[in-house]
């Protein structure tokens, strides 16, 4: 346990909206070890990027933690102050965005932006600070020339390689990255994707990669999570997920995606809609569109069941 | 005779400039969106045009439906000339082409209800109103999944997901019983779980009401499953082009085999070949000279900078632009 | 604690009318019942007003607030109760007129300039925007004294002010509508023009329309005001506020402060009374529009 980077127990956070309590993280357990990469794959709405955020305690408002446990390395973040929150923030886990253009200020040169990052946690001159931010950029794939060019000068693909050399910037423990290639085209995905494996044998971090696209899953990551409705319904390593997928969703989702390896494929699709988070369906949350739900499904929640070697499971039927 | 041919489609639009630049140069910038561009599509075919953003894919659809006015090009529907209809004349052509767009949040009038959304084709076209105009919508909602339509059919936009939007959207396509439809994207702002549900619908609809699709997506796993004809733009132009089949067992540009290699696959057993191109597509502005992959392309030769290949038949129904391919 | 939970009970009660609760339903109710009160002064006048607001020498000149002459009377000892109540009339009248003169203008040039474009739509464009960098008041100023005194001169005056105002939102709607994806799927089902603008566009842009009247109709208030205090708005035996908060003005000096203090106290109330009302739709119907 002690070797655990992360622990999330039991959290739960809420929007309080004016229609009424969106549960949009319901009692979510996760546990992850050093250097490991987890994805982190629902649909929209499901819960997967305020569970991101809620790890940097960056949950805009209305929303709020209302309970659990984030344990990162020892340190409970839900009981951190603002101010020691704000050390481990960049500094300890950082974050990639989707569109990382949001995160860069449009009058900053690239080169200052890391330089900036750099000198706000470390005490290096200014010189060390750029010879660094250089080397950083050349990691990723972006020359030395471009270091004083201004964000908007930069195409999508680029953009996010300097969303991933922010996020680098300061050897993080831990890297959150939210979508970082949803608005991306296939060949730039392709690229951000390798070089995320490439940096992350580098630097050794552990990584968070929240997406929609469980395609690209098997590439990167070690383990998938996938989330439903705001829990998580199955935690397990990306191997035997893909082989065999244990959660009825996580079934049915596989077999609703086109697979360019497949020539002849049948897709199943999964009937209704994914369920309103202010009145979620009682029992377990994928019984209304579930083809095994029986009674007791549709009435009481279904535990989390731990199935071989650290797998979880949120579903009766084991 | 094919139901649509297309033949050396073209579509610059104008850069827009500062006030500043209209002073200084009177050059104008065209972004060249679509440069000559040929197919055909059969009847009861679907035909894809995949391609990354950029590729003018989006905009082959808009000039085929006539949403806007191509720079050059002809586009013959049932073997007439369509590509200068204006008035009345292309307002009867919409009645047998329709479009389905990508963004089912903005493709629906947010203040009309759904009935009124899938019904005013009819009125518009003088086939049906009123109670009879009802029927139709009920029998069209019922059809594309939306039960019980009369709860639909009062409904507005705002009230149904993404989803239900998108039928809604397949819905009003359908109801003039057309012979051409355009989907574009359709399923890539819907969520993942109900993405296979529209595409289901859409091969059923097709078989049931004996439609051909024009099918524009950036997916290739999508555009596998989905089409018979498979085409490839990149940067205005069709690189690669064919039957289905062949396009993915045994693709000859190189363009096609990096995109192919680049798509994600959900299972961790496969071991692809990995073709992994450098940069990003370039601007449409001023594409690169001779091929317009050349600047990316692995087996780019001197000739490929000068010269711009042609989309030449190697196969039957199999066609390629690339001067390394024989 | 009686006072603090008054509003709570009135927001609870907006509560129950819509399902948005807060500040900005307060806004609404506030601004409601001070406008609402008001036109039910100016309808009621003749009731609700004790003395004739244009009789002279009803009680003593200048007498200050007493039981007989709640607001006191001016120099002319016209009792000033009388004549607020009438001026609300007044005042009201040609604001609703002028707004809905200047919306029912400005939303059909806006529409018709918008979605027909080109030279008209170039030339119309810049006829509205040389109006509108006018400041209203001079602009008024200048209309007011072309075309004299009365309430229909200054109705004019002020809806010629307001205009440009709805043209200019109205026609950045339509073009931004025009644009929009709805519009273009209905013209790929064969909509013509007139459908169009009448059936998808019309209908998208009606609810950014109350929000301007309501905020104008505050603006309108103050300029009607502002032209009567410069005396050239309505003729004398028309009781008119601005007018009145004039000549009271002129008593002050003498430490006489009732004759000018409740026509102004008046002229700020029914602003406020729009402007709420105005601030707080915008506040509800905005994120509306924005979201999906």
């Amino acid at each position: 346990m002690i070797s655990d980077l992360l622990r999330i127990e039991g959290l739960r956070v809420y929007y309080y909206t004016r229609d009424g309590v969106v549960m949009a993280v319901d009692n979510v357990d996760l546990f992850m070890k050093k250097g490991e990469t987890i994805g982190l794959v629902g649909e929209s709405g499901s819960g997967k990027s305020t569970l991101g955020r809620a790890i940097l305690r960056l949950v805009p408002p209305p929303g709020r933690i209302i309970s659990g446990k984030i344990v990162f390395d020892g340190l409970n973040l839900t009981e951190l102050s603002e101010e020691e929150m704000r050390k481990i923030r960049g500094k300890r886990i950082s974050m990639v965005f989707q569109d990382p253009m949001t995160s860069l200020d449009p009058l900053m040169k690239i080169g200052d932006h890391i330089v900036e990052t750099i000198m706000a946690h470390e005490t290096l001159t200014r010189e060390e600070a750029e010879e660094k931010a250089i080397k950083l950029l050349e990691q990723v794939g972006i020359r030395s020339e471009r270091f004083m060019d201004y964000p908007h000068q930069f195409s999508g693909g680029m953009r996010q390689r300097v969303g991933i050399a922010l996020a680098l910037a300061l050897n993080p423990d831990l890297v959150i990255a939210d979508e970082p290639t949803s608005s991306l085209d296939v060949i730039v995905q392709f690229q951000i994707l390798d070089l995320m494996k490439e940096l992350k044998n580098l630097y050794g971090m552990g990584m968070i990669l929240i997406t929609h696209d469980i395609s690209i899953i098997p590439g990167i990551a070690d383990k998938v999570a996938l989330m439903y409705a705001g829990q998580l319904v199955e935690f397990a390593d990306a191997k035997s997920f893909f082989n065999e997928p244990l959660h009825p969703y996580g079934k049915a989702l596989l077999e609703s995606i086109p697979n360019i390896q497949h020539s002849d494929q049948k897709l199943k699709y999964i009937p209704g809609n994914p369920p309103d988070l202010i009145n979620p369906p009682k029992g377990c949350r994928f019984s209304p569109r579930c083809p095994y739900a029986t009674e007791k499904c549709r009435e009481e929640e279904p535990p989390t069941i731990m199935v071989g070697h650290h797998r979880l499971v949120k579903c009766f039927q084991y | 005779m094919p139901l649509l041919k297309v033949v050396d489609l073209k579509k610059y639009f104008p850069v827009q400039r500062s006030f500043l630049e209209r002073l200084l140069s009177r050059k104008i910038d065209y972004v060249k969106a679509v440069d000559g561009v040929s197919f055909e599509a059969e009847k009861g075919e679907v035909f894809s045009i995949a391609g990354e953003s950029g590729c003018g894919k989006t905009t082959t659809g808009r000039l085929i439906v006539r949403l806007i006015d191509p720079t050059g090009g002809k586009i013959f529907f049932n073997g007439i000339d369509i590509t200068s209809l204006s008035g009345e004349e292309l307002r009867k052509l919409r009645k047998r082409m329709q479009i389905i767009f990508q963004n089912p949040y903005a493709s629906l009038n947010p203040r009309m209800k759904i009935g009124e959304n899938v019904g005013h084709p009819l009125e518009i076209h003088g086939i049906a109103y009123g109670r009879e105009k009802e029927k139709l919508v009920m029998e069209m909602l019922e059809k594309v999944g939306l039960q019980p339509a009369s709860k639909f059919y009062n409904a507005y936009p705002h009230e149904l997901s993404g989803g239900q939007r998108q039928r809604v959207a397949v819905a009003r396509a359908m109801i003039l019983k057309p012979d051409f439809i355009v989907a574009d994207e359709p399923i890539s702002m819907i969520d993942v779980s109900l993405r296979a549900r529209i595409l289901e619908l859409m091969i059923q609809l097709k078989e049931e009401l004996d439609l051909t699709y024009l099918f524009i997506t950036h997916d290739l796993a999508v555009a596998k499953y989905i089409s018979d004809k498979i085409a490839i733009m990149y940067l205005g132009k069709i690189v690669e082009m064919g039957e289905k089949e062949v396009i993915f067992s045994d693709p000859k540009h190189p363009y096609t085999n990096a995109l192919l290699s680049a798509v994600p696959v959900p299972d961790p057993n496969v071991k692809r070949k990995r073709i992994m191109l450098k940069g990003e597509v370039p601007s449409p502005i001023n594409p690169p000279s001779g091929c317009r992959f050349h600047t990316r392309c692995p087996l780019a030769t001197d000739i490929c900078r000068r010269e711009e290949p042609k989309l030449v038949k190697i196969d039957d129904n199999h066609f390629v632009a690339c001067h390394m391919v024989k | 604690m009686a006072n603090l939970t008054a509003p709570k009970m009135i927001t609870s009660m907006l509560s129950k009318i819509s399902p948005r609760r807060g500040v900005e339903g307060l806004f609404i109710i506030v601004g409601l019942v001070i406008v609402l009160t008001f036109i039910f002064m100016a309808i009621f006048a003749p009731v609700l007003a004790p003395y004739d607001p244009n009789k002279t020498r009803v009680g003593g000149l200048y007498e200050s607030p007493n039981s007989k002459f709640p607001m006191g009377t001016d120099r002319l000892g016209r009792d000033i109760l009388s004549r607020i109540i009438w001026g609300s009339r007044t005042v009201l009248i040609v604001t609703f007129l002028s707004m809905a003169l200047s919306s029912a203008c400005g939303v059909t040039l806006g529409l018709i300039s918008g979605y027909v474009g080109g030279k008209f739509d170039t030339a119309l464009s810049l006829f509205m925007d040389s109006l509108y960098a006018f400041p209203g008041l001079i602009l008024a100023i200048a209309l007011a004294v072309m075309l004299g005194q009365g309430i229909m001169p200054v109705t004019v005056s002020l809806t010629v002010v307001y205009v440009p105002i709805y043209f200019r939102m109205i026609r950045g709607e339509v073009l931004s509508m025009k644009e929009s994806l709805f519009v273009e799927a209905a013209k790929a089902i064969g909509a013509k023009g007139r459908t169009l603008i009448f059936k998808y566009i019309f209908p998208n842009v009606i609810p950014s329309i109350p929000i301007v009247l309501s905020l104008n109709a505050a603006d309108a208030v103050l300029t009607l005001a502002a032209l009567s205090f410069l005396g050239l708005g309505l003729p004398a035996h028309i009781p008119d506020w601005g007018f009145d908060l004039r000549m009271g003005y002129g008593a002050l000096t003498a430490k006489i402060w009732w004759p000018g203090t409740f026509p102004g106290l008046m002229i700020v109330l029914l602003t406020l009374g729009f402007s709420l009302f105005g601030e707080g739709l915008a506040e509800i119907l905005n994120p509306k529009l924005s979201g999906r």
